[in-house]
């Protein structure tokens, strides 16, 4: 039997504050479970960047840092299927209105690189406005794509 | 961990060592405001050593493009030194690796200046 069978399966959720140290609590949590289901250093890494940078866009784009606001943190473990879910209560957001990164004429820019990354370093991924309000992405990572 | 920049002189060329984590808030902000320092300070030639620096978000990479974007328009030069193989993989995700100069040998990067 492989280790990551033996994981039981267990989802956690957490309701943050709209806040950068949220940021890095929320990639505790995350890679915390990410751990005990085997993923290499590597992955662990790119977890790790894929849930930073999630967060900062809930923070800071979604709720704006507005106290009253949160962003709902939910991790589930199943398997070989570690999958996140972000989600917070600003406005709605059409991420087809991002220029692309990878234009040459945007290359320079100093912003709007980080839905690229969560992209590049998750197995799937998904932006859907979120009910009653605001927006939520879906990333999953399989333990069997690793690497 | 934040960031922590010290520069050293070679020459005319300023190699800036960076070690710790450039990632939104203290380490983007003294990433920042260390490349604006030096331009500021008529600096034209910066040399930035990533060997000790683990982890680079988006806003990192913003400051990074920021700076070389602010030396290259006051006649300046920045390249990069020692990427580690995760900065290294963040750079060809963002193509950003074709647009910095990057060097494993930092006396082979100090010539490159000249």
């Amino acid at each position: 039997m492989a280790e990551h069978d033996r994981v039981a399966a267990q989802t956690v959720e957490e309701l943050l504050e709209s806040s950068l140290e949220s940021v890095d609590q929320a990639e505790d949590t995350v890679l915390r479970l990410a751990t005990a289901m085997g993923f290499d250093e590597d992955d662990m890494h790119r977890i790790g960047i894929a849930v930073r940078e999630c967060m900062v866009n809930a923070v800071v784009h979604g709720n704006r840092y507005h106290s009253r606001k949160k962003v709902h943190l939910t991790v589930s473990r199943n398997g070989e299927r570690l999958e996140i879910l972000v989600g917070d209560e600003g406005g709605s957001f059409d991420a087809s209105k991002i220029p692309d990164p990878l234009a040459e004429e945007n290359l320079l820019r100093q912003s709007g690189r980080g839905l690229l990354m969560m992209r590049a370093f998750m197995d799937e991924f998904q932006v859907r406005p979120r009910e009653p309000l605001g927006t939520e992405v879906r990333m999953v990572k399989y333990l069997a794509k690793a690497g | 961990m934040s960031v922590k920049m010290t520069t050293r002189q070679v020459g005319d060329v300023t190699v800036v060592d960076a070690v710790g984590r450039i990632t939104l808030g203290d380490g983007a902000s003294t990433f920042r405001d260390t490349i604006r320092d030096l331009a500021a300070g008529g600096k034209k030639k910066l040399l930035l050593n990533l060997a000790e620096v683990s982890y680079i978000d988006s806003s990192g990479i913003g400051e990074m493009v920021s700076g070389f974007t602010t030396v290259t328009n006051q006649g300046g030069q920045v390249k990069l030194l020692n990427l580690t193989k995760r900065v290294k993989d963040l750079l060809q995700i963002t193509k950003l690796y074709t647009v910095f100069e990057v060097f494993e040998d930092e006396a082979a990067a100090v010539r490159s200046f000249s």
